[in-house]
């Protein structure tokens, strides 16, 4: 093995050698820019001297982004890239340089300690991703080298290495398949971790290289692979390959279906062999791997604004004492009186230059104003917090045991800011679980009763028992779609048969059909209950059985469905040799191109399944004459091997073939609402949230399923902007609407629109159209391509409101507009997992994002907004006794409280309780929160986090500073009142503070007022709100007397020796101590009761209900297990007591208090929680 | 996947992870704040009138001998520059002033918070480290070596600036005065005397060897080892008056205890009668606008007079009370109409 590879590095040495001889030669580009790649197979370069090999990436993943050499420099870089970091940066070396109060350490300690947490964060993120990264490149795998199979590891793998893959092993690198253990070189696999689907996919070799089935006859083959430069598309792959064979070579097309990609498992298949064309980071899965664009929330906006602010007031704070300092020193007696002489060199520095440094000692004096710890506790909250909703049982699947999951905990508090929620139909709305419904054909419309197909308007009981006969166009109809698809099929132990597609041990009960699209799965188990079974496809052959009848198709061509076209086809070779196409499709992609059948008809029916909310698809088909289908072969292989614009070739050729057709008919296909998809919706608009819906389906079903989910009903005015053709006429419809609209306010509207009509809407007339928008409570978008939807968020998220908006979807669809939406929500659903993997959060079901956005957001928001609030406050009564002290002390830059201090406030003596409150606090319980969405209304339009709120936080952090100070001031008078009790052991013997007293004097009663501010605020105390509320106070008090009770080596001054022994001995100074924190939260206590009595909050209404009521009563969709217990029947029994229990008066308050939706009532009988109502 | 347990992704079924802790949810509603703000007014009240008694049994008596007028008697030695300037000044007592009585100077304008005053000042001088005493530490610039170049022990702006007033006090009896013994002992902290300042160790059996080649502060009669003549125990480092001075005053207006009046006849305080104090007038206010005071207090436990704790306590008491009789009314007349909502 080792000799291999060591023989292959020669080679390659010796060909780079070669191509920088040929590069300076010639000074050509390298190869590796040109548009196509050409793999050697096995590295088996030609060898005539003018071959210049191409170098390509190994085959290593590199996930990582440091290394253990650039850890340091790179992750700091990082760091101080962040505003509030280099901030502390420049305050920390401005006191290097500077003679400044405070010593270095005070901004210092706290920044290494946010700089280090972080960078272990960090750290920590990246090493899981190195060990991930070496499994990966460390697995073995078998190449084929020097005509033997050698192990080697995953990152040796080179380009044109031939690689083996057994059964359920993934693929190490993108590959081409040689050939499988089966003679027609086929190979199943599952790319569930790629896309997630979880269907198995057939993938084929060409035939010249499907016979290279062993290690002997692979060193033998001479091929070339060439094809395109890697490029990220799962689905687009172009290349050919040239096999030489007995001096002759063959060229064959390659496609996506030859290609095995990295990631993708090998099933049903014993072993493959294939040759990489693709490797490491070139590879696609690794060039899928995308940073995920940063989106900020509301929150961090308006933090990010308050921390300017606050950056102003520190500016002119400091301006200020600088301007007063310098008016000040003007007096020579003031400046330098006898007893506090200057030196020389201070007499003698030039005055800017004092001037400047002074400022600056300012500036860092006040620096502690902008809270450094913000940011750390913001995150810490954030990543801690976040656990709650993957936690959350409520939010767990149980069918399909999967839990919330969040992709980035950045976004939880917007969670309870959302004005809009965009969400997808299929498969987000609904199941996506389809059940064959009905199904028109040759203009006579049919329903599926009890497994078979009986036409409309007769009964069930058709008198024949045993076989039904089938007339010819039924027989066509089924056979053309148990033909038209691309189903695989799998049986349950595959084990057991050796080869699955040896029919020996007989079928039906154990086989299980896997397709990508659900329709299609439908479908074929339709028709297979109504006779005409689909066997299995092995090599070219398709099989059916009708009524146990087997017939053998060949298959010519499949024509892939792609979304422009929205249609299928697939050529076929009858059993009687004739060539025939069936297609399937969306009938306005199919209706246009048939030329015969009962049009009409079947497109009267098609409308009437959709408005019975069907999916539909119309099945046609089309003989080829034997000259016909030469011709057409002749165009699909050439469009197939064309390495330059295949595509555009290839929709020219599908198109060509696809016309002409014979109509069939027309099938209808149900998919399921999902659970309470009514009740969420409603609650969503009870919350003043606006629900639209964008889905590609068709007008009348789309309308229809947004009937039967409660997103439209019955009262509302359903106005139409559909099928306009030109701008004027859309212009004109639009101004209808509106005054239809103005006309008729009292009335809901509900608003139709389809994909052409909107993107004519939004070129010229989008103001006008979010006028209309804006009017109408439910919008419904249909017919709309995934670029659209993420169009139309972008529309309403830059309009001139800036409504937060939601964008909820389950497939690849969906990933535009979830990744344009403030937040993006993925439903783990059956259409893969990209939707999941592009979104921020991600749940099982639609219904969840009741308690997603009621309750968790709501949480989220409310912890955060006082979080971010709450820590500006206490800085302001940090930093504002600080700046007062000035004007008592000359603008001498003297601290009023000692370093440390100054240091720990931050970190220590503040932190904990407002990162627990900030994790645990709920205003109200939860099932109140989820049964009563208007709650929601409270939080929105960031409204804790409004100027308003930000100004009374911030004048009460001043108001509670000017008590503080001049209520220590006046106590302390002539530094003789307030004595301590100076002497230990000997009493009556009263002596004088001293400045670090009163500093300290101060500090005692701010730490203990802003714990007691947060205490106030805090409506849930669980023991560990306790623990740390109470725990926080008494540790400053160990503290002190600890750090104050030492003569401590390393400090240079004893400044704070015993201080605060000296205070606590003081009678007086624990009388001060208590009133002057009552004097400061007495009025925002009275100003808490007056509002919460005259002016409440809903949410604060809700808050009495729930403390009356107990929590059984208001019971809710998602209930606890344990909701009923003890405490309710004590609640209700409690509310006998006073008279309370009044069966109108909760579901009452929860119409009173929104009158908004008056006339909702008719569709307010959500069940589940009026009748559980007491 | 579906093989290792169907609901191997179900979250935890604790309180904690379903947000269920167990939690006290106060509510500040007008039921349990009234009754609570009276209780507390009420207390406040008669903490505050207890303060507000006992601070009025408090005897002050000020006086200010900076000599600013004319006619004061100290007015000549606040002019003249030279040194040993004396000034007397009278006061009688009417009733008797209880001991024991708490004797201070004072000083307005003064400011002992000015940054480079207050860290101008060498540590390990003042807790006796000889190594220091040959090269002060630069914070105490420009105090740290005199014109020629020697080391000033102890170093620094405080130490140099130190009040140098001195005070006697006599009663007159029929014309005669009687001195009032003062002592000053334990005026200063006591973490201070006993474990924060130290004098360096004897030399040869005298503190003053210990200072060789150091030259006192140059604003200082005599040096840091001669300060107290008459109490060898009272010099160096660890003399009263110079601790007291070294804890720097909060504000620029303050007092600092010089002595307190505990001995003899004046242990219960000083009877009425007329005294007579003698300045020894050296230390210059008049510079910066300062003023230099004495004044005679007594301490209750909670220690000097201070009228506005008491009357803080009154006001917010009240204000308490007053607020929920407000409260009481507006719910009374308004029903809480949303109580029951």
């Amino acid at each position: 093995m080792l000799a291999a590879e060591r023989d292959l590095r020669v080679e390659q040495q010796k060909s780079l050698r070669v191509k920088w001889v040929w590069n300076d030669m010639t000074g050509f580009d390298p190869p590796h820019q040109s548009d196509t790649r050409t793999v050697y197979i096995a590295n088996k370069f030609p060898q005539n001297g003018h071959y210049v090999p191409q170098r390509f990436a190994d085959n290593r993943i590199i996930s990582s982004k440091y290394t253990i050499w650039n850890f340091v420099p790179k992750n700091l870089f990082e760091q101080f890239r962040r505003i509030a970091n280099f901030y502390f940066l420049i305050i920390f070396l401005v006191q290097l340089m500077i003679d400044t109060p405070t010593s270095p350490i005070t901004s210092g300690l706290p920044l290494f300690f946010v700089i280090t947490v972080t960078a272990i964060k960090q750290g920590y993120e990246d090493w899981l991703r190195h060990k991930a990264d070496n499994e990966v490149n460390g697995a073995p795998v078998f190449v084929v080298r020097s005509g033997s199979l050698v192990q080697t590891r995953s990152k040796n793998i080179r380009v044109g290495d031939i690689v083996r893959v057994a059964k359920d092993e993934t693929f190490p690198a993108d590959l081409v398949l040689l050939s499988s253990d089966r003679a027609e070189g086929t190979c199943h696999i599952t790319t569930a971790s790629l896309d997630g689907e979880t269907n198995l996919k057939t993938h084929y070799a060409v035939p010249e290289t499907a016979v290279s089935q062993s290690v002997s006859r692979l060193e033998s083959l001479q091929a070339v692979v060439e094809c395109q430069q890697p490029e990220a598309d799962l689905y687009r792959f172009v290349g050919r390959i040239t096999v030489t064979q007995h001096g002759e070579e063959i060229v064959r097309p390659l496609g996506p279906e030859n290609l095995l990609l990295r990631g993708a498992r090998l099933k049903n298949t014993k072993e493959i062999f294939g040759v990489a064309v693709y490797t490491g980071m070139e590879s696609k899965m690794a060039l899928n791997y995308k940073c995920k664009s940063q989106k900020r929330s509301a929150v961090e906006k308006s933090m990010n604004t308050f921390l300017i602010i606050y950056l102003g007031i520190l500016l002119f704070e400091a301006i200020l004492s600088t301007i007063l300092k310098y008016a000040w020193q003007a007096e020579d007696k003031w400046n330098e009186p006898f007893y506090n002489q200057k030196t020389d060199q201070e007499r003698n520095s030039s005055q800017i230059l004092k001037f400047i440094s002074d400022f600056l000692a300012f500036l860092v004096l006040y620096n502690f104003i902008i809270p450094i710890s913000l940011y750390v506790t913001v995150e810490l909250q954030k990543f801690l917090g976040s656990f709650f909703i993957g936690w959350d049982l409520d939010l767990y699947h149980e069918e399909s045991d999967q839990k919330a999951q969040v992709n980035t905990s950045d976004l939880n508090e917007e969670l309870g800011q959302v004005e809009y929620v965009f969400t997808d139909k299929t498969g987000t709305l609904t199941e996506n679980e389809m059940q064959f419904r009905e199904c028109s054909i040759n203009g006579v419309k049919y329903q599926e009763i009890n497994g078979k197909l009986v036409p409309e308007g007769l009964t069930e009981d058709t008198p024949d028992g045993s076989l039904p006969c089938l007339s010819r166009e039924e027989e066509l109809f089924l056979k053309a779609v148990s033909l038209c698809h691309t189903v695989q099929i799998s049986y349950d132990h595959p084990d057991a048969a050796a080869d699955p597609f040896s029919h020996a041990n007989g079928f039906s009960a154990q086989m299980e059909y896997y397709a990508s699209s659900p329709d299609e799965k439908a479908l074929v188990e339709a028709t297979k209950r109504m006779g005409v079974t689909f066997m299995g496809s092995h090599g070219e052959i398709m099989e059916i059985k009708k009524f146990g009848k087997a017939e053998k198709y060949k298959l010519l061509h499949v024509l892939e469905f792609d979304a422009n076209r929205r249609r299928m086809s697939v050529i076929l070779q009858t059993p009687s040799g004739q060539k025939v196409l069936f297609t399937k499709g969306a009938e306005s992609a199919i209706l246009p191109y048939t030329k015969s059948g009962e049009i009409d008809k079947t497109r009267v029916h098609v409308d009437e399944f959709a408005l019975k909310g069907l999916r539909t698809l119309v099945v046609a088909c089309r003989h080829f004459s034997a000259d016909e289908y030469r011709d057409v072969d002749r165009r699909l292989h050439e469009a197939r091997t064309a390495l330059q614009q295949r595509e555009e070739r290839l929709v020219e050729v599908f198109n060509f073939i696809e016309r002409d057709l014979e109509l069939l008919g027309a099938t209808g296909v149900e998919d399921k609402l999902q659970d309470k998809v009514q009740e969420t919706i409603e609650a969503l608009r009870l919350a003043g949230i606006k629900v639209w819906v964008l889905t590609g389906d068709k007008h009348e079903t789309a309308v229809s399923v947004s009937l039967s989910c409660g997103h439209f009903h019955r009262t509302m005015n359903i106005l139409e902007l559909v099928q306009q053709k030109s701008d004027n006429e859309c212009a004109e419809q639009l101004r209808r609407l509106a005054r239809r609209i103005k006309e008729d306010h009292v009335i809901q509207h509900g608003l139709v629109v389809d994909g052409a009509s909107l993107s004519l809407a939004l070129r010229e007339h989008e103001k006008l159209f979010m006028e209309v928008c804006k009017n109408c409570s439910a919008v419904l978008c249909c017919r709309m391509a995934p670029l659209q939807k993420a169009k139309v968020v972008r529309l309403l998220k830059t309009s001139p409101e800036k409504p937060i908006t939601l964008a909820i979807g389950d497939g690849a669809n969906d990933v535009s507009m979830i990744q344009e939406a403030h937040v993006g929500i993925g439903i783990m659903g059956k259409e893969g997992r990209q939707a999941v993997r592009n979104s921020d959060y991600a749940i099982a079901r639609f219904k969840f994002l009741a308690k997603l956005l009621l309750v968790h957001g709501h949480f989220y928001y409310i912890r955060i907004a006082t979080l971010v609030q709450y820590f500006f406050y206490k800085n302001v009564c940090f930093i504002t006794p600080q700046f007062l002290y000035q004007f008592f002390c000359l603008f001498s830059q003297q601290t009023l409280y000692d370093s440390v201090y100054l240091t720990l406030y931050n970190i220590c003596f503040t932190s904990l309780p407002i990162l627990v409150y900030s994790l645990f606090e709920q205003l109200v319980h939860p099932h109140v929160l989820q049964s009563k969405p208007a709650l929601y209304r409270d939080i929105s339009k960031n409204s804790l986090l409004s100027f308003k709120t930000f100004l009374y936080w911030t004048v009460l952090g001043f108001c509670h500073a000017f008590v503080f100070f001049f209520g220590s001031y006046i106590l302390m008078g002539e530094d003789t009142t307030l004595m301590g009790n100076g002497q230990i052991l000997r009493a009556n013997r009263q002596l004088m503070f001293g400045n670090w007293t009163f500093g300290t004097l101060v500090f005692t009663v701010m730490v203990i007022t802003v714990t007691l501010k947060l205490a106030l605020e805090t409506h849930f105390w669980t023991w560990m709100n306790h623990f740390v509320t109470w725990g926080s106070i008494a540790f400053y008090f160990i503290f002190s007397l600890f750090y104050g009770g030492i003569i401590w080596p390393f400090l240079h001054t004893q400044d704070m020796y015993f201080v605060f022994v000296q205070l606590l001995s003081s009678g007086s100074a624990w009388f001060a101590i208590i009133i002057i924190i009552i004097t400061c939260l007495f009025p925002d206590v009275i100003k808490k009761v007056f509002y919460r009595h005259l002016q409440p909050t809903s949410t604060q209404k809700s808050q009495f209900i729930e403390a009356y009521q107990g929590i059984g009563c208001v019971d809710s969709m998602c209930c606890f297990s344990e909701g009923q217990n003890a405490c309710s029947r004590l609640g209700r029994l409690v509310e006998r007591l006073m008279g309370r229990c009044d069966p109108a008066r909760t579901p009452r308050s929860w119409h009173d208090s929104d009158t908004f939706f008056s006339n909702d009532r008719s569709i307010l009988t959500l069940s589940p929680m009026e009748v559980s109502h007491c | 996947m579906k093989n290792e347990g169907e609901t191997a992704q179900r979250p935890d079924n604790t309180a904690f992870t379903q947000q269920r802790l167990p939690a006290w949810q106060p509510i500040l509603s007008a039921g349990i704040v009234i009754p609570g703000f009276l209780v507390i007014g009420l207390a406040f009240i008669g903490i505050g009138v207890g303060l507000f008694l006992t601070s009025q049994t408090i005897q002050v008596l000020e006086m200010d001998y900076t000599g600013v007028a004319t006619d004061s008697s100290c007015f000549r030695c606040s002019m003249t520059s030279s040194q040993n300037c004396t000034c007397e000044i009278t006061f009688s007592l009417d009733k008797l002033f209880t001991g024991p009585v708490f004797f201070y100077y004072g000083l307005s304008n003064y400011y002992q918070n000015f940054r480079k005053y207050g860290v101008s000042l060498d540590y390990y001088q003042l807790s006796g480290d000889t190594q220091y005493f040959t090269s002060p530490q630069s914070v105490c610039s420009p105090y740290s070596y005199d014109n020629q170049n020697r080391p000033i022990v102890p170093c620094g702006a405080i130490a140099n600036s130190m009040f140098n007033d001195t005070f006697e006090l006599y009663q007159i009896i029929n014309g005669t005065k009687n001195l009032v013994p003062l002592d000053g002992k334990g005026i200063a902290w006591w973490t201070d005397y006993n474990i924060k300042y130290r004098n360096p160790s004897f030399v040869n059996g005298s503190l003053a060897n210990a200072f060789a080649g150091t030259v006192k502060p140059i604003n200082w009669p005599k040096p840091a080892y001669d300060l107290d003549s008459t109490d060898p125990n009272n010099n160096g480092f660890l003399n009263q008056d110079f601790l007291v001075w070294m804890r720097r005053a909060a504000l620029p207006q303050f007092r600092k205890l010089y002595r307190r009046i505990t001995e003899g006849n004046y242990a219960a305080g000083l009877p009425a009668g007329n005294y007579s104090m003698t300045v020894h007038y050296n230390y210059p206010v008049l510079t910066f606008d300062g003023r230099k005071k004495v004044v005679f207090s007594n301490v209750s436990w909670m220690g000097g007079r201070n009228d506005f704790l008491g009357i803080a306590y009154l006001v917010v008491g009240s204000l308490c009370v007053v607020m929920s009789i407000i409260m009481l009314i507006v719910y009374a007349k308004f029903k809480f109409s949303d109580d029951d909502a």
